[in-house]
C-alpha cells in the first residue's frame, strides 16, 4: 500500500556516486496530543548532480518538513518515522549529531526562507561566513580568509567590501545573497533553498534565484529548491515535483509537468496559474486542503478531485512510472490501462494516456 | 502640489458630481523621521485618481514594496491623512465631512486587507465579523433579517454557510478567511472596495476564487475594485486600467494591455521582465541586471540610480509624464517626443 512499493526499483536505487541525494520512503510526523499529524508520509526521490529539483506544493502538503528533515533540522514534535535519506550513499538518519553538524555545510547546506533572520545582526559578514568554515576545521591565515570571503561574495556578485559590513547595512538581495555565499562555502553535493526569495520584490527575485542558479551549476551541485510559486520553479528546475497532503502525486521534468501535467491536482494546480498572455476566467480548485490530522481515506486529493472514482475512496494509489523518469500516483493511469496490472473496469475511462509523454 | 489647480474641476462641496464618485486629488504623503535631523521620505508624490460613479471600474495599483501603492490605497480611505492633497468623495473632502456624509464615505468604500489572519480577533466566531457591521448600520429590523443578510453575503462570494458560520477564525482557511472580510464589504452595498494585496498569503488553488469574487463583485454588483497588488499577472487578469508606482511616484499608467504588453518604462520593462513564467519555454530575459548605487543624490528621476536608459538630464531634472499611447502615460524622457500630460487624472488616459 505505500508508495515505494510498486516502483520499478531500478528508478530509486541510486545508481551510483551521481545520485548524491536518494530519499526512500520518509515519513515525518508531528506528534501532537490529538494524534500525529502526517506532514510528509511516504515520500521518495532522488536528486542528482548538477539536477535542480524543484518540490512545489501549497501551505501544508509537507515540503517545508522535507526540506528542515534533510538537514535534520527537523525538531519536536516532529519526529522522523521511517525511510531513509541518502547523502553521498550513507543514511543520514544513522548519524550521530557529531557527524550530522559536519556534514551541515560540508556537504549539504542550506539557503533560508529569510535570511534577514538567519544572520547574526552584530557580527560583520566577513566573519559570519568565516564562522561556518572554522567550524568544520578548516584553518587558514587571515588574508586567506579574506581571499576566500572575496571570492566567495565574488561568485554571487557582491562587492568585496561587503565583508565589513553588518547586515542591516544591507538590502533583502543582497542579504539572500550572502545566505547563498555561506551555503556555498564548502562545496556541498546538495543545496536546500526553501522559498529562498519569498520576501523579496520580483526584480530582486530574479536576480536572487538566477545567481543561485550560476552557483549551483559551477560547483555542480544537486539542489532542491522548495516553494509555491510555480513560475519560479519553471525558471529554476529542471525537474518539479508536485506535493499534495504530504505526498508527491507527481515528478518529473520541469517540461513535461508544466506541458502536460498527467495526475488531476497538478492539471488543476497549473491551469489556476495567471499569466499576462491571455485573459481568461481564473479556475481554481473547488474544496479545501486535507486535514493532516486525520486525512481521508484513500487518495488524499479524492474530495477535491473532479476525476474521482469509488477506488479512490479506498486505496491509496501505488505511485507508477508513466514514462522516462515520470512517476505519479493516480488511479486514473491503471484506468487508462497501460501500467496496470489490476485495472479496475469501473467509472470513466480516464483520457490521461500514460507513457506516451516525452 | 497645490490643490488650486486641478483639472477636473471637483464640484462644490455640498453637490455631488455625478461622474466623479471618489477623486484623490494630487495627493502627497511625506513621512518625517529622526528628532534633531529630521529625515522625509516622499510615501507619495502628488498622485490624482479618480473612480467615476458609472460605469463601475478594476483599477490596479502595483510596485514593489516602498512604491506607496500601500500609501495611496490608506489615503483613499482616509486612514492616512495627506500632508498635501485632499480626497474628495462624491464631491466633498474627506477630511471635513460632517458625520453623516462620513458615515455614508465609511459604508461606501469598504476596504479588504493584506493578512486574513490579523483582520479577525481569534477570540471571537466568525459570526462577529459579519454581525457587527449589521448592528453599526442598522442594517437589519430583526434578528432575522440579520441572519437572512448573512446568509447572503456569504453565498454571494461563494461560501457555504454552514461550514462558515459558528466557526472561529483558525478553522477556516486562509482562502475562507479573506472570502469572509470581502462577504462583510459587499454586505455594506458598497461602491467601491479596495483590495491591499487580497490574495498575496492565500495559496494558489484558493487564489483565483478570491479574483472570480472581486471581478463577479464588479460585474453582477456594480462595485468599482481598486487592487492594490505587487503581482503583474494577477493584475492583467483581474483588472482594465494598472498605474505602475515607483517611490511614491507613478511610473507608467494605462490600459494594461498596453502597459503589460509593451511597457514602455524603464522600470516597468524590468517588473514585466521579471515575471516568472510558469512555462519552461518562456526563460527570464537577461537584461535589466543594474547594479545598484543607492548613494547617487538626485534631483532628477527618482529610477535614475536603476536605470538602465538613464541620460544626463534625467539626474538634474525630473521627468513630466508624457502621453505616448492612447490609453497610457509614461514618466521617462525617452519619450519627450510626446505630449506632456498635462491633465493630471490618470482615468484620462485609462481604457474604458
Amino acid at each position: 500500500m505505500t508508495t515505494q512499493e510498486q516502483i520499478d526499483p531500478a528508478d530509486t536505487e541510486p545508481a551510483n556516486g551521481d545520485v548524491p541525494l536518494c530519499v526512500q520512503g520518509l515519513k515525518v510526523y508531528y506528534h501532537t496530543r490529538r494524534g500525529p499529524v502526517k506532514a510528509v508520509d511516504g515520500v521518495s526521490f532522488e536528486v542528482a548532480k548538477g539536477e535542480r529539483l524543484g518540490l512545489v506544493g501549497e501551505s501544508g502538503s509537507g515540503k517545508s518538513t522535507i526540506a528542515l528533515a534533510l538537514m535534520r533540522a527537523h525538531k519536536p514534535p516532529a519526529k522522523i518515522e521511517a525511510g531513509k535519506i541518502l547523502l553521498n550513499g550513507s543514511d543520514m538518519l544513522e548519524d550521530d549529531e557529531d557527524t550530522t553538524r559536519f556534514r551541515r555545510l560540508s556537504e549539504v547546506a542550506m539557503v533560508p526562507q529569510g535570511a534577514l533572520n538567519s544572520l547574526n545582526p552584530v557580527m560583520r559578514i566577513r566573519d559570519q561566513i568565516i564562522d561556518g568554515l572554522k567550524d568544520h576545521q578548516i584553518r587558514l591565515s587571515k588574508t586567506e580568509f579574506n581571499e576566500k570571503v572575496a571570492s566567495l561574495l565574488a561568485s554571487v556578485g557582491l562587492p568585496a567590501e561587503t565583508s565589513n559590513r553588518f547586515p542591516h547595512e544591507l538590502s533583502g538581495g543582497m542579504k539572500q545573497r550572502v545566505a547563498i555565499a555561506i551555503a556555498i562555502s564548502m562545496n556541498p553535493s546538495l543545496i536546500i533553498a526553501d522559498e529562498p526569495t519569498s520576501a523579496l520584490d520580483v526584480v530582486v527575485q530574479k536576480q536572487v534565484v538566477q545567481t543561485l542558479k550560476e552557483v549551483q551549476q559551477r560547483i555542480g551541485a544537486a539542489a532542491i529548491m522548495i516553494g509555491h510559486d510555480m513560475g519560479l520553479m519553471a525558471q529554476f528546475a529542471s525537474r518539479i515535483g508536485i506535493m499534495y497532503g504530504g505526498k508527491i502525486v507527481e515528478i518529473g521534468s520541469a517540461r513535461s509537468v508544466l506541458k502536460d501535467p498527467k495526475h488531476p491536482y497538478s492539471k488543476m494546480l497549473i491551469s489556476s496559474l495567471p499569466d499576462t498572455r491571455s485573459k481568461r476566467k481564473l479556475l481554481s480548485i473547488p474544496g479545501l486542503p486535507p486535514s493532516l490530522l486525520n486525512p481521508p481515506p484513500g487518495c488524499v486529493f479524492h474530495p477535491r478531485c473532479t476525476e474521482a472514482m469509488d477506488i479512490c475512496k479506498r486505496e491509496i494509489p501505488a505511485e507508477q512510472l508513466l514514462s522516462e523518469a515520470r512517476l505519479g500516483a493516480c488511479h486514473l493511469y491503471n484506468e487508462a490501462g497501460a501500467n496496470s496490472e489490476s485495472a479496475n473496469g469501473e467509472g470513466a475511462n480516464g483520457e490521461s494516456a500514460n507513457g506516451t509523454a516525452s | 502640489m497645490t490643490t488650486e489647480t486641478i483639472d477636473q474641476p471637483a464640484a462644490p462641496a455640498t453637490v455631488p458630481a455625478a461622474s466623479q464618485l471618489l477623486l484623490a486629488d494630487a495627493v502627497s504623503k511625506i513621512y518625517e523621521s529622526g528628532t534633531f535631523r529630521k529625515s522625509y521620505t516622499h510615501a507619495l508624490d502628488t498622485v490624482t485618481l479618480s473612480v467615476p460613479a458609472e460605469p463601475p471600474t478594476i483599477t490596479a495599483i502595483a510596485g514593489e514594496s516602498g512604491s506607496g501603492k500601500t500609501t495611496l490605497a490608506r489615503t483613499i480611505l482616509g486612514l492616512v491623512r495627506p500632508t498635501a492633497g485632499r480626497v474628495l468623495y462624491r464631491g466633498e473632502d474627506i477630511a471635513m465631512m460632517n458625520r453623516r456624509s462620513h458615515e455614508r464615505f465609511r459604508r461606501e468604500v469598504q476596504v479588504v486587507f493584506q493578512d486574513p489572519f490579523e483582520s479577525y480577533n481569534p477570540f471571537y466566531k466568525v459570526d462577529h465579523v459579519l454581525r457587527t457591521p449589521i448592528r453599526r448600520y442598522k442594517l437589519a429590523q430583526s434578528r432575522d433579517e440579520a441572519q437572512e443578510i448573512v446568509l447572503n453575503a456569504l453565498r454571494t462570494v461563494g461560501l457555504r454557510p454552514d461550514e462558515t458560520l459558528g466557526r472561529y477564525p483558525h478553522q477556516l482557511s486562509g482562502g475562507q478567511r479573506q472570502r469572509v472580510m470581502v462577504a462583510r464589504a459587499v454586505m455594506l452595498e458598497p461602491k467601491i472596495i479596495v483590495a491591499d494585496e487580497p490574495v498575496s498569503m492565500v495559496d494558489a488553488s484558493l487564489r483565483a476564487t478570491i479574483l472570480e469574487t472581486l471581478r463577479e463583485m464588479n460585474e453582477q454588483l456594480g462595485i468599482s475594485v481598486l487592487y492594490i497588488t505587487h503581482d503583474l499577472t494577477t493584475a492583467y487578469q483581474l483588472a482594465e486600467n494598472i498605474i505602475i508606482m515607483y517611490q511614491g511616484r507613478v511610473a507608467e499608467a494605462g490600459s494594461v494591455d498596453e502597459v503589460i504588453n509593451s511597457p514602455t518604462h524603464p522600470y516597468t520593462q524590468q517588473l514585466v521582465d521579471s515575471i516568472p513564467h510558469p512555462d519552461p519555454d518562456t526563460q527570464w530575459g537577461t537584461g535589466g541586471e543594474t547594479t545598484f548605487s543607492p548613494d547617487i543624490a538626485t534631483t532628477g528621476c527618482n529610477f535614475y540610480d536603476r536605470c538602465p536608459n538613464a541620460m544626463e538630464h534625467c539626474r538634474t531634472t525630473s521627468p513630466p509624464m508624457f502621453r505616448n499611447g492612447a490609453n497610457r502615460v509614461s514618466r521617462c524622457y525617452l519619450h519627450d517626443d510626446h505630449d506632456e500630460f498635462t491633465d493630471k487624472d490618470l482615468r484620462a488616459v485609462f481604457a474604458g
